[in-house]
Protein backbone atom coordinates (compact mmCIF):
# COMPACT_ATOMS: atom_id res chain seq x y z
CA UNK A 1 0.00 0.00 0.00
CA UNK A 2 1.59 3.40 -0.58
CA UNK A 3 1.88 6.20 1.79
CA UNK A 4 -0.65 8.17 0.30
CA UNK A 5 -3.36 5.48 0.71
CA UNK A 6 -2.21 4.05 3.98
CA UNK A 7 -2.63 7.52 5.54
CA UNK A 8 -5.65 7.46 4.01
CA UNK A 9 -6.75 4.25 5.93
CA UNK A 10 -5.28 6.08 8.92
CA UNK A 11 -7.77 9.11 8.52
CA UNK A 12 -10.77 7.17 8.35
CA UNK A 13 -9.90 4.53 12.04
CA UNK A 14 -8.58 8.09 13.71
CA UNK A 15 -12.61 9.57 12.27
CA UNK A 16 -14.37 6.60 14.13
CA UNK A 17 -12.73 6.76 17.04
CA UNK A 18 -13.77 10.58 17.38
CA UNK A 19 -17.18 10.06 16.99
CA UNK A 20 -17.03 6.77 18.80
CA UNK A 21 -16.05 9.30 21.77
CA UNK A 22 -19.74 10.99 21.92
CA UNK A 23 -18.68 13.16 25.12
CA UNK A 24 -15.33 14.50 23.57
CA UNK A 25 -17.06 14.82 19.96
CA UNK A 26 -19.79 16.87 21.40
CA UNK A 27 -17.97 18.96 23.48
CA UNK A 28 -15.32 19.95 20.85
CA UNK A 29 -18.41 21.10 19.13
CA UNK A 30 -20.59 22.74 21.88
CA UNK A 31 -17.33 24.86 22.96
CA UNK A 32 -16.94 27.63 20.62
CA UNK A 33 -20.88 27.87 20.30
CA UNK A 34 -20.95 27.94 24.14
CA UNK A 35 -18.31 30.89 24.44
CA UNK A 36 -20.46 32.56 21.45
CA UNK A 37 -23.35 32.70 23.54
CA UNK A 38 -21.80 33.77 26.55
CA UNK A 39 -19.46 36.46 25.13
CA UNK A 40 -21.97 37.91 23.43
CA UNK A 41 -24.82 37.59 25.81
CA UNK A 42 -22.43 38.99 28.45
CA UNK A 43 -20.84 41.98 27.05
CA UNK A 44 -24.86 42.48 24.99
CA UNK A 45 -24.53 44.01 21.35
CA UNK A 46 -22.10 46.80 20.85
CA UNK A 47 -20.18 48.18 17.92
CA UNK A 48 -16.31 47.67 17.88
CA UNK A 49 -14.43 49.40 16.12
CA UNK A 50 -11.60 47.80 13.72
CA UNK A 51 -9.36 50.72 12.74
CA UNK A 52 -11.62 52.59 10.13
CA UNK A 53 -14.81 50.31 10.10
CA UNK A 54 -17.15 49.63 13.07
CA UNK A 55 -18.58 46.15 13.25
CA UNK A 56 -21.27 44.53 15.33
CA UNK A 57 -19.87 42.86 18.25
CA UNK A 58 -21.69 39.18 17.29
CA UNK A 59 -19.82 39.31 14.24
CA UNK A 60 -16.99 39.95 15.57
CA UNK A 61 -16.96 36.89 18.05
CA UNK A 62 -17.98 35.06 15.54
CA UNK A 63 -15.27 35.34 13.81
CA UNK A 64 -13.36 35.02 17.69
CA UNK A 65 -15.13 31.57 18.28
CA UNK A 66 -14.11 30.61 15.00
CA UNK A 67 -10.41 31.44 15.61
CA UNK A 68 -10.90 29.75 19.31
CA UNK A 69 -12.70 26.99 17.44
CA UNK A 70 -9.97 25.97 14.63
CA UNK A 71 -7.12 26.45 17.69
CA UNK A 72 -8.69 23.47 20.09
CA UNK A 73 -9.18 21.50 17.53
CA UNK A 74 -5.81 21.28 16.43
CA UNK A 75 -3.16 22.95 18.79
CA UNK A 76 -5.13 21.75 21.91
CA UNK A 77 -6.87 18.48 20.79
CA UNK A 78 -3.42 17.18 19.20
CA UNK A 79 -1.06 17.99 21.58
CA UNK A 80 -3.08 16.33 24.47
CA UNK A 81 -4.28 13.41 22.22
CA UNK A 82 -0.64 12.31 20.90
CA UNK A 83 0.76 12.71 24.47
CA UNK A 84 -2.30 10.60 25.68
CA UNK A 85 -1.26 7.76 23.17
CA UNK A 86 2.35 8.57 23.64
CA UNK A 87 1.97 7.06 27.55
CA UNK A 88 -0.50 4.45 26.57
CA UNK A 89 1.88 3.01 24.54
CA UNK A 90 0.03 3.61 21.54
CA UNK A 91 2.81 5.78 19.75
CA UNK A 92 5.64 2.65 20.40
CA UNK A 93 3.55 0.01 19.43
CA UNK A 94 2.76 1.84 16.34
CA UNK A 95 6.45 2.29 15.66
CA UNK A 96 6.96 -1.06 15.80
CA UNK A 97 5.40 -1.20 12.36
CA UNK A 98 5.87 -0.30 9.12
CA UNK A 99 3.50 2.11 8.84
CA UNK A 100 5.41 5.55 8.07
CA UNK A 101 5.28 7.52 10.81
CA UNK A 102 4.29 10.87 8.31
CA UNK A 103 0.91 8.47 7.88
CA UNK A 104 0.39 7.92 11.46
CA UNK A 105 0.56 11.88 12.59
CA UNK A 106 -0.16 13.42 9.15
CA UNK A 107 -3.58 11.39 9.56
CA UNK A 108 -4.38 13.13 12.83
CA UNK A 109 -3.50 16.13 11.45
CA UNK A 110 -5.78 16.26 8.16
CA UNK A 111 -8.29 14.67 10.22
CA UNK A 112 -7.87 17.83 13.32
CA UNK A 113 -8.16 19.95 10.19
CA UNK A 114 -11.30 18.09 8.68
CA UNK A 115 -12.86 18.93 12.17
CA UNK A 116 -11.67 22.67 11.86
CA UNK A 117 -13.00 23.25 8.79
CA UNK A 118 -16.90 21.90 10.35
CA UNK A 119 -16.51 23.70 13.20
CA UNK A 120 -15.73 27.28 11.25
CA UNK A 121 -18.44 26.05 8.95
CA UNK A 122 -21.28 25.28 12.09
CA UNK A 123 -19.96 28.92 14.28
CA UNK A 124 -20.57 31.13 11.02
CA UNK A 125 -24.05 29.02 10.29
CA UNK A 126 -24.58 29.53 13.83
CA UNK A 127 -23.53 33.38 14.32
CA UNK A 128 -25.59 33.54 10.85
CA UNK A 129 -28.74 32.23 11.75
CA UNK A 130 -28.95 33.75 15.64
CA UNK A 131 -26.68 36.57 15.44
CA UNK A 132 -27.03 37.76 11.70
CA UNK A 133 -23.04 37.89 11.51
CA UNK A 134 -22.22 38.12 7.84
CA UNK A 135 -19.99 35.03 6.27
CA UNK A 136 -17.45 35.17 3.85
CA UNK A 137 -18.53 34.59 -0.18
CA UNK A 138 -17.10 34.69 -2.85
CA UNK A 139 -13.68 35.34 -3.72
CA UNK A 140 -13.43 36.30 -0.10
CA UNK A 141 -14.09 33.20 0.96
CA UNK A 142 -11.31 31.19 -1.25
CA UNK A 143 -9.20 33.45 0.87
CA UNK A 144 -10.60 32.71 3.85
CA UNK A 145 -10.34 28.96 3.24
CA UNK A 146 -6.59 29.45 2.37
CA UNK A 147 -6.33 31.27 5.95
CA UNK A 148 -8.17 28.52 7.75
CA UNK A 149 -6.31 25.24 6.07
CA UNK A 150 -2.86 27.21 6.66
CA UNK A 151 -3.96 28.07 10.54
CA UNK A 152 -5.64 24.84 10.85
CA UNK A 153 -2.06 22.70 9.74
CA UNK A 154 0.38 25.04 11.47
CA UNK A 155 -1.41 24.85 14.54
CA UNK A 156 -1.75 21.55 14.53
CA UNK A 157 2.34 20.92 14.02
CA UNK A 158 2.54 23.23 17.02
CA UNK A 159 0.51 20.82 18.88
CA UNK A 160 2.85 18.00 17.32
CA UNK A 161 5.60 20.27 18.62
CA UNK A 162 4.46 20.93 22.24
CA UNK A 163 4.39 17.48 23.24
CA UNK A 164 7.96 17.19 23.47
CA UNK A 165 7.47 19.71 26.36
CA UNK A 166 5.01 17.38 27.61
CA UNK A 167 6.20 15.05 30.27
CA UNK A 168 3.13 13.14 31.20
CA UNK A 169 -0.51 13.13 29.95
CA UNK A 170 -2.08 14.08 33.09
CA UNK A 171 0.21 17.67 32.60
CA UNK A 172 -0.95 17.81 28.66
CA UNK A 173 -3.83 19.90 29.44
CA UNK A 174 -2.06 21.96 32.32
CA UNK A 175 0.25 22.64 29.75
CA UNK A 176 -1.65 23.35 26.66
CA UNK A 177 -3.66 25.96 28.15
CA UNK A 178 -1.05 27.70 30.05
CA UNK A 179 0.44 28.57 26.51
CA UNK A 180 -2.62 28.96 24.83
CA UNK A 181 -4.98 30.77 27.06
CA UNK A 182 -2.94 34.05 27.76
CA UNK A 183 -2.14 33.98 24.11
CA UNK A 184 -5.20 34.01 23.17
CA UNK A 185 -6.23 37.45 25.41
CA UNK A 186 -3.59 38.82 24.21
CA UNK A 187 -4.22 38.35 20.68
CA UNK A 188 -7.32 40.66 21.01
CA UNK A 189 -9.52 37.03 20.49
CA UNK A 190 -11.88 37.25 23.70
CA UNK A 191 -11.54 40.65 24.19
CA UNK A 192 -11.16 43.20 21.32
CA UNK A 193 -8.32 45.66 21.68
CA UNK A 194 -8.96 49.35 22.49
CA UNK A 195 -7.25 52.30 21.76
CA UNK A 196 -5.72 51.86 25.20
CA UNK A 197 -4.12 48.86 24.87
CA UNK A 198 -0.86 48.47 26.03
CA UNK A 199 2.26 48.59 23.60
CA UNK A 200 3.84 45.32 25.16
CA UNK A 201 0.53 43.42 24.31
CA UNK A 202 0.24 44.59 20.80
CA UNK A 203 4.00 43.56 20.76
CA UNK A 204 3.50 40.12 21.66
CA UNK A 205 0.75 39.81 19.15
CA UNK A 206 2.65 40.96 16.59
CA UNK A 207 5.57 38.27 17.29
CA UNK A 208 2.87 35.44 18.28
CA UNK A 209 0.74 33.37 15.71
CA UNK A 210 -2.46 33.37 17.56
CA UNK A 211 -3.25 37.14 16.56
CA UNK A 212 -2.23 36.62 12.66
CA UNK A 213 -4.23 33.95 12.22
CA UNK A 214 -7.29 35.67 14.00
CA UNK A 215 -6.35 38.48 11.74
CA UNK A 216 -6.82 36.34 8.46
CA UNK A 217 -10.33 34.85 9.96
CA UNK A 218 -11.22 38.68 10.75
CA UNK A 219 -10.98 39.62 7.12
CA UNK A 220 -13.50 36.68 5.67
CA UNK A 221 -16.04 37.56 8.45
CA UNK A 222 -15.74 41.16 9.42
CA UNK A 223 -14.48 42.48 5.55
CA UNK A 224 -11.32 43.92 7.28
CA UNK A 225 -7.96 44.43 5.73
CA UNK A 226 -6.82 41.24 4.18
CA UNK A 227 -2.83 41.11 4.67
CA UNK A 228 -1.24 37.80 2.91
CA UNK A 229 2.01 39.14 5.73
CA UNK A 230 -0.32 37.34 8.37
CA UNK A 231 -1.07 34.20 6.46
CA UNK A 232 3.03 33.88 5.84
CA UNK A 233 3.45 34.97 9.74
CA UNK A 234 1.47 31.83 10.73
CA UNK A 235 3.13 29.45 7.93
CA UNK A 236 6.75 30.08 9.12
CA UNK A 237 5.16 29.37 13.02
CA UNK A 238 3.57 26.27 11.43
CA UNK A 239 7.04 25.07 10.01
CA UNK A 240 9.05 25.83 13.17
CA UNK A 241 6.68 23.81 14.76
CA UNK A 242 6.91 21.21 12.15
CA UNK A 243 10.98 20.95 12.20
CA UNK A 244 11.00 21.19 16.15
CA UNK A 245 8.62 18.53 16.16
CA UNK A 246 10.84 16.17 13.42
CA UNK A 247 14.10 17.08 16.11
CA UNK A 248 12.49 16.54 19.17
CA UNK A 249 9.37 14.30 18.66
CA UNK A 250 9.09 11.16 21.13
CA UNK A 251 7.51 7.74 20.10
CA UNK A 252 8.10 6.73 23.53
CA UNK A 253 6.79 7.77 27.48
CA UNK A 254 8.70 9.93 29.34
CA UNK A 255 10.50 8.09 32.27
CA UNK A 256 11.14 9.60 35.35
CA UNK B 1 9.64 -8.59 -2.97
CA UNK B 2 12.25 -7.32 -0.25
CA UNK B 3 15.74 -7.49 -1.17
CA UNK B 4 17.47 -9.46 0.48
CA UNK B 5 20.49 -8.57 2.90
CA UNK B 6 24.17 -10.09 2.34
CA UNK B 7 22.80 -13.07 -0.07
CA UNK B 8 20.79 -14.95 2.47
CA UNK B 9 17.17 -15.77 2.13
CA UNK B 10 15.78 -13.03 4.57
CA UNK B 11 12.13 -14.92 4.89
CA UNK B 12 13.87 -18.55 5.13
CA UNK B 13 12.38 -20.15 7.81
CA UNK B 14 13.03 -23.38 7.99
CA UNK B 15 16.23 -24.19 10.52
CA UNK B 16 19.17 -23.44 8.18
CA UNK B 17 22.26 -21.84 8.83
CA UNK B 18 21.40 -18.33 9.48
CA UNK B 19 19.46 -17.94 13.04
CA UNK B 20 16.74 -15.90 13.55
CA UNK B 21 18.84 -13.30 15.85
CA UNK B 22 22.34 -13.64 16.21
CA UNK B 23 24.04 -11.02 18.72
CA UNK B 24 27.61 -11.08 19.36
CA UNK B 25 29.51 -9.07 21.66
CA UNK B 26 26.47 -6.52 22.69
CA UNK B 27 27.20 -3.13 24.52
CA UNK B 28 24.85 -0.20 25.53
CA UNK B 29 25.52 2.10 28.21
CA UNK B 30 23.14 5.00 29.52
CA UNK B 31 25.31 7.85 30.74
CA UNK B 32 27.80 5.96 32.88
CA UNK B 33 25.83 2.68 33.96
CA UNK B 34 26.46 -0.27 31.25
CA UNK B 35 22.87 -1.65 31.13
CA UNK B 36 24.06 -4.34 28.64
CA UNK B 37 27.96 -5.53 28.74
CA UNK B 38 28.83 -8.13 26.19
CA UNK B 39 26.07 -10.34 25.04
CA UNK B 40 26.27 -13.35 22.88
CA UNK B 41 22.90 -14.75 21.39
CA UNK B 42 21.94 -17.19 18.70
CA UNK B 43 18.33 -17.92 18.30
CA UNK B 44 17.49 -20.35 16.08
CA UNK B 45 14.72 -20.25 13.69
CA UNK B 46 11.15 -22.12 14.81
CA UNK B 47 12.10 -21.84 18.42
CA UNK B 48 10.49 -20.65 21.81
CA UNK B 49 13.19 -18.92 23.60
CA UNK B 50 12.99 -17.16 26.73
CA UNK B 51 15.39 -14.51 28.39
CA UNK B 52 15.38 -14.19 32.03
CA UNK B 53 16.57 -11.62 34.52
CA UNK B 54 15.15 -10.02 37.52
CA UNK B 55 14.06 -5.92 36.43
CA UNK B 56 17.40 -3.89 35.80
CA UNK B 57 19.30 -6.47 34.29
CA UNK B 58 19.18 -5.84 31.13
CA UNK B 59 16.63 -7.84 29.48
CA UNK B 60 14.58 -5.32 28.26
CA UNK B 61 17.42 -2.94 26.75
CA UNK B 62 18.46 -6.15 25.02
CA UNK B 63 15.17 -6.85 23.40
CA UNK B 64 14.46 -3.38 22.62
CA UNK B 65 18.01 -3.53 20.48
CA UNK B 66 16.96 -6.17 18.87
CA UNK B 67 13.30 -4.61 17.96
CA UNK B 68 14.79 -1.64 16.97
CA UNK B 69 13.84 0.75 19.23
CA UNK B 70 17.13 1.24 20.71
CA UNK B 71 20.77 1.87 19.26
CA UNK B 72 23.79 -0.03 20.62
CA UNK B 73 26.81 1.37 21.33
CA UNK B 74 28.96 -1.56 20.22
CA UNK B 75 28.76 -5.06 19.18
CA UNK B 76 27.25 -7.62 16.01
CA UNK B 77 23.69 -7.85 15.93
CA UNK B 78 21.25 -9.29 12.90
CA UNK B 79 17.44 -10.39 13.39
CA UNK B 80 16.38 -12.07 10.27
CA UNK B 81 19.33 -11.41 8.35
CA UNK B 82 18.82 -7.57 9.25
CA UNK B 83 20.92 -5.09 11.36
CA UNK B 84 18.23 -3.26 13.23
CA UNK B 85 19.81 -0.65 13.55
CA UNK B 86 20.45 0.36 9.59
CA UNK B 87 17.72 -2.38 8.33
CA UNK B 88 15.14 -1.03 10.86
CA UNK B 89 12.31 -0.26 7.70
CA UNK B 90 12.97 -3.94 6.47
CA UNK B 91 12.96 -5.87 9.63
CA UNK B 92 9.58 -4.15 10.70
CA UNK B 93 7.88 -5.69 8.28
CA UNK B 94 8.34 -9.31 9.20
CA UNK B 95 8.56 -9.01 12.84
CA UNK B 96 5.53 -8.81 15.56
CA UNK B 97 5.87 -6.94 19.15
CA UNK B 98 4.22 -7.37 22.08
CA UNK B 99 5.28 -4.52 24.28
CA UNK B 100 4.56 -4.35 28.59
CA UNK B 101 2.21 -1.40 27.69
CA UNK B 102 -0.75 -2.42 26.04
CA UNK B 103 -2.17 0.68 24.43
CA UNK B 104 -4.46 0.50 21.62
CA UNK B 105 -7.02 3.22 20.19
CA UNK B 106 -9.74 2.55 22.32
CA UNK B 107 -13.19 2.64 20.83
CA UNK B 108 -12.31 0.44 18.05
CA UNK B 109 -13.57 -2.88 17.84
CA UNK B 110 -11.12 -6.06 18.06
CA UNK B 111 -11.76 -6.81 14.44
CA UNK B 112 -11.53 -3.02 13.24
CA UNK B 113 -8.00 -2.97 15.38
CA UNK B 114 -6.53 -6.16 13.88
CA UNK B 115 -7.59 -4.63 10.27
CA UNK B 116 -6.26 -1.37 10.74
CA UNK B 117 -2.04 -3.18 11.86
CA UNK B 118 -2.73 -5.71 9.17
CA UNK B 119 -2.86 -3.12 7.18
CA UNK B 120 0.83 -1.94 7.62
CA UNK B 121 2.04 -4.99 6.48
CA UNK B 122 2.86 -6.29 3.11
CA UNK B 123 1.46 -9.94 3.51
CA UNK B 124 -0.81 -9.80 6.42
CA UNK B 125 -2.49 -12.79 7.93
CA UNK B 126 -6.29 -12.97 7.36
CA UNK B 127 -7.97 -10.93 10.03
CA UNK B 128 -10.34 -13.67 11.11
CA UNK B 129 -7.70 -16.14 11.19
CA UNK B 130 -5.50 -14.23 13.90
CA UNK B 131 -8.49 -13.46 15.69
CA UNK B 132 -9.20 -17.15 16.16
CA UNK B 133 -5.64 -18.02 16.93
CA UNK B 134 -5.39 -15.66 20.16
CA UNK B 135 -9.38 -17.70 20.92
CA UNK B 136 -10.88 -13.89 20.51
CA UNK B 137 -13.85 -15.09 18.21
CA UNK B 138 -16.35 -14.35 20.30
CA UNK B 139 -14.75 -10.59 20.60
CA UNK B 140 -14.45 -9.73 17.61
CA UNK B 141 -17.27 -6.95 17.31
CA UNK B 142 -16.96 -5.72 21.27
CA UNK B 143 -15.24 -2.41 21.63
CA UNK B 144 -11.53 -2.85 22.74
CA UNK B 145 -12.55 -0.77 25.76
CA UNK B 146 -14.57 -3.09 27.18
CA UNK B 147 -12.10 -6.12 26.84
CA UNK B 148 -10.33 -7.59 30.39
CA UNK B 149 -7.19 -7.69 31.00
CA UNK B 150 -6.34 -11.21 29.87
CA UNK B 151 -8.55 -10.15 26.64
CA UNK B 152 -6.57 -6.89 25.97
CA UNK B 153 -3.47 -9.15 25.97
CA UNK B 154 -4.63 -11.85 23.98
CA UNK B 155 -5.77 -8.58 21.77
CA UNK B 156 -1.69 -7.25 22.16
CA UNK B 157 -0.64 -10.63 20.63
CA UNK B 158 -3.10 -10.83 17.48
CA UNK B 159 -1.87 -7.82 16.37
CA UNK B 160 1.24 -8.99 16.60
CA UNK B 161 1.09 -11.79 14.83
CA UNK B 162 -1.59 -9.52 12.16
CA UNK B 163 1.70 -9.01 9.69
CA UNK B 164 2.16 -12.54 9.97
CA UNK B 165 5.95 -12.20 11.38
CA UNK B 166 8.67 -14.66 11.23
CA UNK B 167 9.64 -12.76 14.26
CA UNK B 168 7.63 -12.73 17.34
CA UNK B 169 9.01 -10.58 20.35
CA UNK B 170 6.72 -11.55 23.45
CA UNK B 171 7.66 -8.43 26.64
CA UNK B 172 6.22 -10.08 29.75
CA UNK B 173 3.10 -11.30 28.03
CA UNK B 174 1.50 -12.48 31.14
CA UNK B 175 2.54 -10.15 34.03
CA UNK B 176 -0.69 -9.60 36.02
CA UNK B 177 -2.34 -12.21 34.77
CA UNK B 178 -4.74 -14.73 37.05
CA UNK B 179 -3.80 -18.47 36.84
CA UNK B 180 -6.51 -18.99 34.46
CA UNK B 181 -6.09 -16.39 32.00
CA UNK B 182 -1.92 -17.14 32.26
CA UNK B 183 -2.71 -21.13 30.94
CA UNK B 184 -4.91 -19.43 28.37
CA UNK B 185 -2.28 -17.20 26.59
CA UNK B 186 0.48 -20.24 27.23
CA UNK B 187 -1.62 -22.23 24.54
CA UNK B 188 -1.91 -19.53 22.42
CA UNK B 189 1.70 -18.81 22.52
CA UNK B 190 2.98 -22.16 22.32
CA UNK B 191 0.58 -22.54 19.27
CA UNK B 192 2.60 -19.91 17.87
CA UNK B 193 5.28 -22.60 17.58
CA UNK B 194 3.46 -25.07 15.40
CA UNK B 195 3.16 -22.14 12.96
CA UNK B 196 6.85 -22.17 12.22
CA UNK B 197 7.29 -18.91 13.65
CA UNK B 198 10.34 -18.14 16.13
CA UNK B 199 9.32 -16.46 19.50
CA UNK B 200 11.39 -14.23 21.67
CA UNK B 201 10.21 -13.89 25.53
CA UNK B 202 10.98 -12.33 28.43
CA UNK B 203 9.55 -13.13 31.46
CA UNK B 204 10.15 -13.15 35.35
CA UNK B 205 7.79 -16.14 35.95
CA UNK B 206 9.76 -19.44 35.99
CA UNK B 207 6.76 -22.03 35.42
CA UNK B 208 6.19 -19.84 32.38
CA UNK B 209 10.22 -20.34 31.19
CA UNK B 210 9.68 -23.93 31.56
CA UNK B 211 6.35 -24.57 29.87
CA UNK B 212 7.04 -22.59 27.07
CA UNK B 213 10.99 -22.22 25.96
CA UNK B 214 12.60 -24.64 24.21
CA UNK B 215 15.63 -22.77 25.29
CA UNK B 216 16.58 -19.67 28.15
CA UNK B 217 19.13 -17.51 28.74
CA UNK B 218 19.41 -16.06 32.55
CA UNK B 219 20.53 -12.48 32.39
CA UNK B 220 22.14 -10.71 35.06
CA UNK B 221 23.43 -7.23 35.61
CA UNK B 222 23.75 -6.73 31.69
CA UNK B 223 25.65 -10.25 31.26
CA UNK B 224 24.17 -13.85 30.46
CA UNK B 225 24.98 -15.85 33.05
CA UNK B 226 23.67 -19.16 31.98
CA UNK B 227 22.12 -20.53 29.21
CA UNK B 228 20.57 -23.98 28.08
CA UNK B 229 17.28 -25.72 28.26
CA UNK B 230 15.50 -25.41 30.96
CA UNK B 231 14.92 -28.94 32.25
CA UNK B 232 19.17 -29.03 32.38
CA UNK B 233 20.19 -25.13 32.62
CA UNK B 234 23.08 -24.99 34.62
CA UNK B 235 23.29 -28.62 35.31
CA UNK B 236 20.58 -28.54 37.72
CA UNK B 237 19.53 -32.27 36.79
CA UNK B 238 22.95 -32.97 37.84
CA UNK B 239 22.73 -31.46 41.03
CA UNK B 240 22.13 -33.89 44.31
CA UNK B 241 18.88 -34.73 45.04
CA UNK B 242 17.44 -34.06 48.40
CA UNK B 243 15.23 -36.48 50.42
CA UNK B 244 13.06 -34.74 52.96
CA UNK B 245 10.68 -36.11 55.29
CA UNK B 246 9.13 -36.09 58.75
CA UNK B 247 9.09 -38.71 61.57
CA UNK B 248 6.40 -38.90 64.34
CA UNK B 249 6.98 -36.93 67.40
CA UNK B 250 9.86 -38.97 69.73
CA UNK B 251 10.87 -41.25 66.89
CA UNK B 252 15.01 -41.16 66.79
CA UNK B 253 16.09 -40.77 62.86
CA UNK B 254 18.26 -43.93 61.07
CA UNK B 255 22.07 -42.83 61.82
CA UNK B 256 23.40 -41.62 58.24
CA UNK B 257 19.90 -40.95 56.98
CA UNK B 258 19.31 -37.74 58.07
CA UNK B 259 19.87 -34.20 58.41
CA UNK B 260 19.75 -31.74 61.37
CA UNK B 261 16.00 -31.66 62.47
CA UNK B 262 13.65 -28.50 61.30
CA UNK B 263 11.48 -26.74 63.63
CA UNK B 264 8.33 -28.05 61.75
CA UNK B 265 9.77 -31.64 62.62
CA UNK B 266 10.72 -32.51 59.19
CA UNK B 267 15.19 -33.35 58.60
CA UNK B 268 16.14 -33.40 55.02
CA UNK B 269 19.64 -34.81 54.01
CA UNK B 270 21.68 -35.01 50.40
CA UNK B 271 22.95 -38.83 50.05
CA UNK B 272 25.40 -39.55 47.58
CA UNK B 273 23.32 -42.74 46.18
CA UNK B 274 19.62 -41.77 46.09
CA UNK B 275 18.02 -44.94 45.15
CA UNK B 276 19.84 -46.76 48.36
CA UNK B 277 19.15 -44.16 50.45
CA UNK B 278 15.29 -44.65 49.68
CA UNK B 279 15.76 -48.12 49.63
CA UNK B 280 17.71 -47.67 52.85
CA UNK B 281 15.12 -45.47 54.50
CA UNK B 282 11.78 -47.09 53.57
CA UNK B 283 12.97 -50.62 54.70
CA UNK B 284 14.34 -48.95 58.12
CA UNK B 285 10.98 -47.49 57.91
CA UNK B 286 8.81 -50.59 57.32
CA UNK B 287 10.98 -52.11 60.30
CA UNK B 288 10.29 -50.14 62.61
CA UNK B 289 6.52 -49.87 61.94
CA UNK B 290 7.11 -46.01 61.49
CA UNK B 291 5.52 -43.31 58.95
CA UNK B 292 7.55 -41.02 56.79
CA UNK B 293 4.95 -38.31 56.44
CA UNK B 294 5.61 -36.31 53.46
CA UNK B 295 8.37 -38.00 51.99
CA UNK B 296 9.65 -36.37 48.99
CA UNK B 297 13.00 -36.32 46.31
CA UNK B 298 13.97 -33.09 45.32
CA UNK B 299 16.13 -31.30 42.55
CA UNK B 300 16.93 -27.49 42.28
CA UNK B 301 14.24 -26.30 40.57
CA UNK B 302 14.38 -23.70 37.37
CA UNK B 303 13.69 -21.53 40.49
CA UNK B 304 16.29 -22.67 42.70
CA UNK B 305 18.91 -22.34 39.56
CA UNK B 306 17.61 -18.92 38.46
CA UNK B 307 17.85 -17.34 42.26
CA UNK B 308 21.35 -18.63 42.84
CA UNK B 309 22.82 -17.36 39.33
CA UNK B 310 21.24 -13.62 39.90
CA UNK B 311 21.26 -13.17 43.69
CA UNK B 312 24.99 -11.75 43.05
CA UNK B 313 25.39 -9.79 40.37
CA UNK B 314 28.90 -10.28 38.91
CA UNK B 315 30.83 -6.91 39.01
CA UNK B 316 28.90 -5.18 42.21
CA UNK B 317 27.73 -2.45 39.42
CA UNK B 318 23.51 -3.37 38.86
CA UNK B 319 22.63 -2.44 35.54
CA UNK B 320 19.45 -0.21 34.64
CA UNK B 321 16.95 -0.66 32.14
CA UNK B 322 15.71 2.76 31.07
CA UNK B 323 12.17 3.05 29.74
CA UNK B 324 11.46 -0.43 32.17
CA UNK B 325 7.82 0.22 33.13
CA UNK B 326 8.08 -2.67 35.91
Amino acid sequence: MSAVSMTATQIRYVNKSFWRNPASAFFTFAFPLMFLVIFTSLLGHYNVQIGTRTVNSATYYVASMATFAVITACYNNIAIQITFQRDAGVLKRTNGTPLPSSSFLGARMVHALLISVLLVAITAAFGKAFYSASIPTGLTLVRFLIVLVVGAASFCALGLAVTAAIPNAEASAAIVNATILPLLFLSGVFIPFGNSTPSWILWIARVFPVKHFFDGMKAGFLGTPFNWTDTLVVAIWGLAGLLLAIRFFSWEPRTG
Amino acid sequence: MTTLPGGTAAGETTGGVQPAVHVRGLVKSYGGLTAVNGIDLDIHRGEIFALLGPNGAGKTTTVEILEGYRSRDSGEVTVLGWDPARQRAQLKSQIGIVLQSTGVERYLTVAETVRMYAGYYPHPRPVDEVIGLVGLDAKSNSRVNKLSGGQQRRLDVAIALAGDPDLLFLDEPTTGFDPSARRESWDVIKNLATLGKTVLLTTHYMEEAQYLADRVAVISAGQIVAEGDPATLANRELARARVRYRLPAGTAPPPGLAGPAEADGFTEFAPDDVTLALHQLTGWALEQRVSLDGLEVTRPSLEDVYLSLTSDPPGGQAGREEGSTA
